[in-house]
C-alpha cells in the first residue's frame, strides 16, 4: 500500500500493517440465535487498516472511544488474533508459523498500559515485577546479573534502586507508570506499544513522563507505537499521526502538516475540540452527533451522518485511502478535490 | 522483630483488638487447638485405648455431683471413659476432619476455578456444570454415599486406619464447589485486568500467569470461605459420628459421644450427651465467629 | 450585596485511626449568581471534597470541621438532613462525572424527571411530564417526546449526560455543582456539553462550580478560576488573568506542562516531585520542596490568599507579601 513516509533507506520499516482487521462475533442468546434465525452481530473494532513505522520513530494513533486504536494495538502486540491482514515485524510476519515458536518478536515488542493502578501486580514486589520478561526470556546467568539489571533500570527511569523492595501501592501513578516502563525496557526491546500511558495522570505528572519517554528514545534508540486520544499530547510527542473512526484509518501524515493543513473532515473536527489555552475566543464550528455504534456502523464512508462535506457517494461507497499532497486521506471529497 | 510490628501495625489487626467477642473466639480456638494438641499428656488415660478403661468406674457423675471424683471432672461414659479426656481427643480428630477436608477442597476447587474462569470456553462450562450437578447434592448425602462405597468397597482391616482418610475424602469432595465458583468469579475479574496483559505480552505461560499471578490474587474470598467451611466440616463430620458412619466407635469423636450419650439423657446421666455437644457448640461457634470477623476485615467496602 | 455562596474559612477532616487527615485546611470563595466558578487542580488537591460539601453530600467519616458555607446568606452547613435534602435539587443541582451511575438504571428517565419535578416544585404529575419533555428537549435530546419514555441504558455517553443536565436543572437551581462532568466523554462530544452548559446557565442566570483538573474544559467555560493544592487554594482571579499571567508559582509550573499544540519543544516543562499525600503535608506552604521560588518564609509560615500586582489576582504566596509591602 501506499505509505506517506518516505523510506530512502534499504532497511525495511519496523513494523508494517497491512489490511489488518479485527472482528469480534458477539454472543446471541442460545435460544435466539436456533429460532430467531438471529445472525450475531458482529463488532468490526478495527476494519482494514495499513500503515507502516521507521525504526527510531514515534506514531501517533488518535481517535475518540470505539475507533480500535486500542483493539489495532493489541493485535499488533500479539494480545488478540487478527481476522485478517498481515503484520510485518523487522521484515517477518508476525503470526508465521515458525516465527510464532521464537521469543524473539517478544523480547523485541513490548507494551504500556493505560491505568497505573491495574497494570502491576499488586502482590509482587516491584524488583520481580520488572525482572518478569528477564525471567520470562533466561536474560539473566544468575541472580546478581538479575538484580543489577533490575537497579539499572530502576535508575534509568528516574527511580531509586532500593524501590525494588517495595510493592506497587507504595507508589503514586506516575511512579507506577515509570515502573510499567522499567518492565517494559528490561527485555532490551526495539519498540515500544503505548496505550494511552498518560491519560489517567494528573498534567504535571504526565508532563515528566512524556519528558522520560522522549529521553528514553532518544538514548535506547526506541521506536513507539503511542496510542492516545490526547491530540495536545500527540503533537508533543509524534512524528507521524494515523487518525482512526470506527475501526478505519481517515488519514495519515506527517506530524506538522497534520496539525496544519488537516484535509479529512474528520481531522478537522477533532482539531477543532483541542481546548483553547490562550483564550483568543476563536469561532468554533458546531460539532453534530456522536460516534454511532460499531456494531451497526453507517453504510459507505463511516463518518457521512456527522461530516459537513458529505455527499450521495459517501453514503454508498467506502472510502479507500489516497494520495493527497503529503497526507494519506480516505475521503471521497478530498480526492475529488471539493474541500479546500 | 520488625515483621510484629509490622503485624501489629496493620488494620487487619486493630479492628481485631477492638473487638472483644473475636478476641473470645480466638483465645477460645486458640485454647482447644493447645490442648488437643497436647491431650495425650494433659489426660488421665487415652480414652481410645480400650485396655485403660475400667467398666467399674462407668457412669461417673460430674465434680459437682454426688458420687463424683475429682479425677473424672465431668464424669464418665457407658464404658468408664473419662468425659474430659475424650472431649479432648474428639476435638483432635474434629479439628483434623475439619482442616483436611477443607484444604482438600480448596485444593480441588481453586485449581478448577482458576483454571475454568481463566480459560473459559467449553472447558469453564464443562467444570461449572460439574459443580451445579454436584451442588444440586446436600454436603451430607455425597459424604454419605462416598463412605458407604469406601465401607463396602475395603476391606475390613484397612477400614479402620483408612477411615479418617475416607472422611476427609468425602467432606472435602462434598465442598469444593463453593471454592470453584469463588476462585472462578476472582479469576474472571483479573483476567481482563492489565498486569495479566503485560504478562501474556511478555510471553509468560497461561500455568504460570495462573500460579503466579491469578491464584495469588483471588484467594482473599477462597480463604475466608475456608474459615467458615471448618465448623460447617466439623459439623459434618460430627453429624456422620452421630449416625454412625464416621469414625469407628472406638475412637470416638464428639459427634459418636453425642450419640452415644443419647440413649442415657433422659435416664438420669446427662453429662455423657451434654458436655461433648456443647463442646462442639464452642467450637464451632468460635472458628465460626472468626470467619465471619475476617470476612468483614476483608471486604474492602466496609473498611 | 451578598454573593449567591460564600464559603468561609472551611475547614474538612477525616479522622483516621493514625491521626487526623486535613483533606481541606481553610479556604474561603465565593461564588455570585450566574458565574462560572472553575476550581482546578490535581487528584488529590481537595476539589471534590469541597463540592461535597458545599452540596451537603461529605461522606462519614469525612466533616466539616470549621468554617460556614452560606447560600443565599443562609447557613447551609449544619442543617439537618430533611431541610439539605430540600435545599438540593431545588436550588442547589449537581451534575457527576460518570452518566451511567448517576441515573437510576430501573426507571425511565421520565420517570426520574418527574420524580424531582414534583418532590422540588408545586407541579401535579400531568404538568411534571409536559415540562420533562421540554426539559429534554431544551438540552439537546431529540424525539423528546418519544425518548422521555425511554431508560438510561438505551441512550449513549453524551446523551446521558444531557440527561443528567436536565434533572439538575429541571427545578431551576440557582447554582450547579458539576464534578467533571466531562470527563469520561470523547472529546467531541465534550465540546457540545460544555457548549450545552454554557447557554443554559447563560439563559437561566445559573450560577455553576465547575469541578476538574482539565484546564482546557476550564479555560472553555468559567469566569473565574480557582487552583487548588493540596488542600488549599493556590491562586484565584478572573480565567484570562490566571491562565495567561499566572501568579502562584504552582499556577506557572502547571500551565507551563500542558502541552500546546504548534509549541515546539523538545522537553516539557514539569514541577519536580508529586502533590505531597494527605498524611505527608510539609509545613509553612505545602508547596514549598517544590517551588523554584521558596525561601526561607515558605518553610515556616503558611500564607494565605493575599492580593497580588494585579488587583483582581489573589495568590497564597510570600512572594507577594514583600510585594505589597514595599509596593
Amino acid at each position: 500500500m501506499a505509505n506517506p513516509i518516505p523510506n530512502h533507506s534499504t532497511v525495511p520499516p519496523l513494523l508494517q500493517v497491512q489490511e489488518l482487521s479485527k472482528y469480534f462475533v458477539l454472543s446471541v442468546p442460545w435460544l435466539s440465535g436456533i429460532f430467531g434465525r438471529q445472525s450475531p452481530p458482529i463488532l468490526r473494532a478495527v476494519d482494514g487498516v495499513s500503515f507502516e513505522i521507521q525504526r527510531g520513530q514515534t506514531f501517533a494513533l488518535v481517535g475518540e472511544s470505539g475507533c480500535g486504536k486500542s483493539t489495532a494495538a493489541r493485535v499488533i502486540v500479539g494480545l488478540y488474533h487478527p481476522t485478517t491482514g498481515k503484520i510485518f515485524f523487522q521484515g517477518k510476519s508476525l503470526g508465521d508459523p515458525s516465527v510464532k515458536s521464537s521469543p524473539e518478536s517478544h523480547t523485541r515488542m513490548q507494551m504500556i498500559f493505560q491505568d497505573p493502578y491495574a497494570s502491576l501486580d499488586p502482590r509482587w514486589r516491584v524488583q520481580d515485577i520488572i525482572a518478569e520478561p528477564i525471567r520470562a526470556f533466561h536474560l539473566a546467568k544468575n541472580r546478581t546479573e538479575l538484580r543489577e539489571r533490575v537497579s539499572e533500570l530502576l535508575l534509568q527511569v528516574g527511580l531509586s534502586p532500593s524501590d525494588g523492595e517495595k510493592y506497587p501501592h507504595e507508589f503514586s501513578g506516575g511512579q507506577r507508570q515509570r515502573i510499567s516502563i522499567a518492565r517494559a525496557l528490561s527485555s532490551h526491546p526495539d519498540f515500544l506499544v503505548c496505550d494511552e500511558p498518560t491519560s489517567a495522570l494528573d498534567v504535571s505528572v504526565q508532563a515528566q513522563i512524556l519528558n522520560l519517554m522522549k529521553e528514553l528514545q532518544r538514548r535506547l534508540g526506541l521506536t513507539y507505537l503511542f496510542i492516545s486520544h490526547n491530540l495536545a499530547v500527540v503533537n508533543h510527542i509524534s512524528d507521524y499521526v494515523g487518525v482512526m473512526y470506527l475501526g478505519r484509518l481517515c488519514e495519515v501524515a506527517p506530524k506538522r502538516i497534520l496539525f496544519n493543513q488537516p484535509q479529512h473532515p474528520y481531522t478537522r473536527l477533532l482539531l477543532d475540540t483541542i481546548p483553547d489555552l490562550s483564550i483568543s475566543g476563536r469561532r468554533r464550528q458546531p460539532v453534530t452527533g456522536e460516534v454511532p455504534n460499531p456494531i451497526h456502523p453507517p453504510s459507505g464512508c463511516a463518518f457521512h451522518p456527522r461530516c459537513p462535506s458529505a455527499y450521495d457517494r459517501c453514503r454508498i461507497e467506502k472510502p479507500n485511502p489516497k494520495f493527497a499532497k503529503d497526507n494519506l486521506v480516505a475521503c471521497h471529497a478530498v480526492e475529488e478535490g471539493l474541500l479546500q | 522483630m520488625g515483621w510484629l510490628k509490622r503485624v501489629m501495625d496493620h488494620d487487619i489487626f486493630y479492628s481485631f483488638t477492638r473487638s472483644w467477642v473475636i478476641m473470645l473466639a480466638a483465645f477460645i480456638t486458640l485454647f482447644i487447638v493447645i490442648t488437643s494438641v497436647f491431650a495425650p499428656w494433659l489426660t488421665i488415660h487415652d480414652p481410645f485405648n480400650p485396655s485403660s478403661l475400667n467398666l467399674m468406674d462407668a457412669f461417673t457423675p460430674p465434680i459437682w455431683i454426688s458420687g463424683g471424683k475429682w479425677i473424672h471432672p465431668l464424669g464418665t461414659d457407658d464404658q468408664g471413659r473419662d468425659i474430659l479426656s475424650t472431649i479432648m481427643f474428639g476435638n483432635r480428630i474434629s479439628l483434623l476432619v475439619g482442616f483436611l477436608s477443607v484444604l482438600l477442597a480448596m485444593l480441588i476447587g481453586v485449581t478448577l476455578g482458576t483454571v475454568s474462569g481463566y480459560i473459559g470456553g467449553w472447558l469453564d462450562s464443562l467444570i461449572m456444570r460439574l459443580a451445579d450437578a454436584q451442588l444440586t447434592v446436600p454436603p451430607i448425602l455425597i459424604a454419605l454415599l462416598i463412605n458407604g462405597v469406601a465401607r463396602a468397597s475395603l476391606m475390613r482391616e484397612l477400614q479402620e486406619s483408612l477411615n479418617i482418610y475416607v472422611l476427609v475424602f468425602s467432606i472435602g469432595i462434598s465442598a469444593w464447589p463453593q471454592y470453584a465458583r469463588v476462585t472462578r468469579s476472582g479469576a474472571m475479574v483479573e483476567r481482563n485486568k492489565e498486569y495479566i496483559a503485560a504478562s501474556r505480552v511478555i510471553g509468560v505461560h497461561p500455568v504460570m500467569i495462573m500460579l503466579q499471578h491469578i491464584v495469588p490474587n483471588v484467594m482473599g474470598p477462597t480463604l475466608v470461605l475456608a474459615t467458615i467451611g471448618v465448623p460447617l466440616a466439623i459439623i459434618i463430620e460430627a453429624t456422620l459420628s452421630f449416625l454412625g458412619v464416621g469414625v469407628p466407635p472406638t475412637t470416638p469423636s464428639l459427634g459418636t459421644l453425642i450419640r452415644v450419650g443419647n440413649e442415657f439423657l433422659f435416664s438420669g446421666e446427662w453429662w455423657i450427651t451434654i458436655f461433648p455437644a456443647l463442646a462442639l457448640v464452642v467450637l464451632v461457634l468460635s472458628v465460626n465467629l472468626i470467619g465471619d470477623w475476617l470476612r468483614d476485615t476483608f471486604n474492602p467496602k466496609l473498611r | 450585596m451578598t454573593a449567591l455562596l460564600e464559603v468561609d474559612r472551611l475547614r474538612i477532616e477525616f479522622p483516621t485511626r493514625r491521626g487526623v487527615l486535613v483533606a481541606v485546611d481553610d479556604i474561603s470563595f465565593s461564588i455570585e449568581e450566574g458565574e462560572v466558578l472553575g476550581v482546578v487542580g490535581e487528584s488529590g488537591a481537595g476539589k471534590s471534597i469541597t463540592g461535597a460539601a458545599v452540596i451537603g453530600l461529605l461522606e462519614p467519616p469525612g466533616r466539616i470541621a470549621q468554617g460556614n458555607i452560606r447560600f443565599e446568606g443562609q447557613q447551609i452547613n449544619g442543617l439537618p438532613h430533611e431541610v439539605m435534602r430540600r435545599i438540593r435539587g431545588a436550588k442547589i443541582g449537581a451534575i457527576f462525572q460518570d452518566p451511567l451511575t448517576s441515573l437510576n438504571p430501573l426507571y425511565s428517565i421520565g420517570q426520574q424527571l418527574i420524580e424531582t419535578l414534583t418532590t422540588h416544585t408545586d407541579l401535579s404529575p400531568a404538568q411534571a411530564r409536559a415540562r420533562a419533555v421540554d426539559l429534554l428537549n431544551e438540552v439537546g435530546i431529540p424525539a423528546a417526546e418519544r425518548r422521555v419514555e425511554s431508560y438510561p441504558h438505551e441512550f449513549s455517553g453524551g446523551m446521558r449526560q444531557r440527561v443528567v443536565i436536565a434533572l439538575a436543572i429541571c427545578a431551576n437551581p440557582r447554582l450547579i455543582i458539576a464534578d467533571e462532568p466531562t470527563t469520561a466523554l470523547d472529546v467531541s462530544i465534550q465540546a457540545q456539553i460544555i457548549g450545552l452548559l454554557k447557554s443554559l446557565c447563560h439563559e437561566h442566570r445559573t450560577a455553576i462550580m465547575l469541578i476538574t483538573h482539565d484546564m482546557g474544559v476550564i479555560a472553555e467555560m468559567s469566569d473565574r478560576v480557582a487552583v487548588m493544592y493540596a488542600g488549599r487554594i493556590a491562586e484565584i482571579g478572573p480565567l484570562r488573568d490566571v491562565v495567561k499571567s499566572p501568579k502562584h508559582p504552582y499556577t506557572v509550573g502547571l500551565m507551563d506542562s500542558i502541552p500546546v499544540v504548534g509549541q515546539e519543544k523538545e522537553q516539557l516543562s514539569h514541577i519536580r516531585g508529586a502533590m505531597p499525600r494527605l498524611q505527608e503535608i510539609p509545613p509553612g506552604c505545602s508547596f514549598h520542596p517544590r517551588c523554584p521560588k521558596a525561601f526561607d518564609r515558605c518553610s515556616g509560615e503558611r500564607p494565605d490568599l493575599m492580593p497580588t500586582s494585579h488587583p483582581t489576582q489573589f495568590a497564597s504566596c510570600w512572594k507577594f507579601a514583600r510585594a505589597v509591602q514595599h509596593g
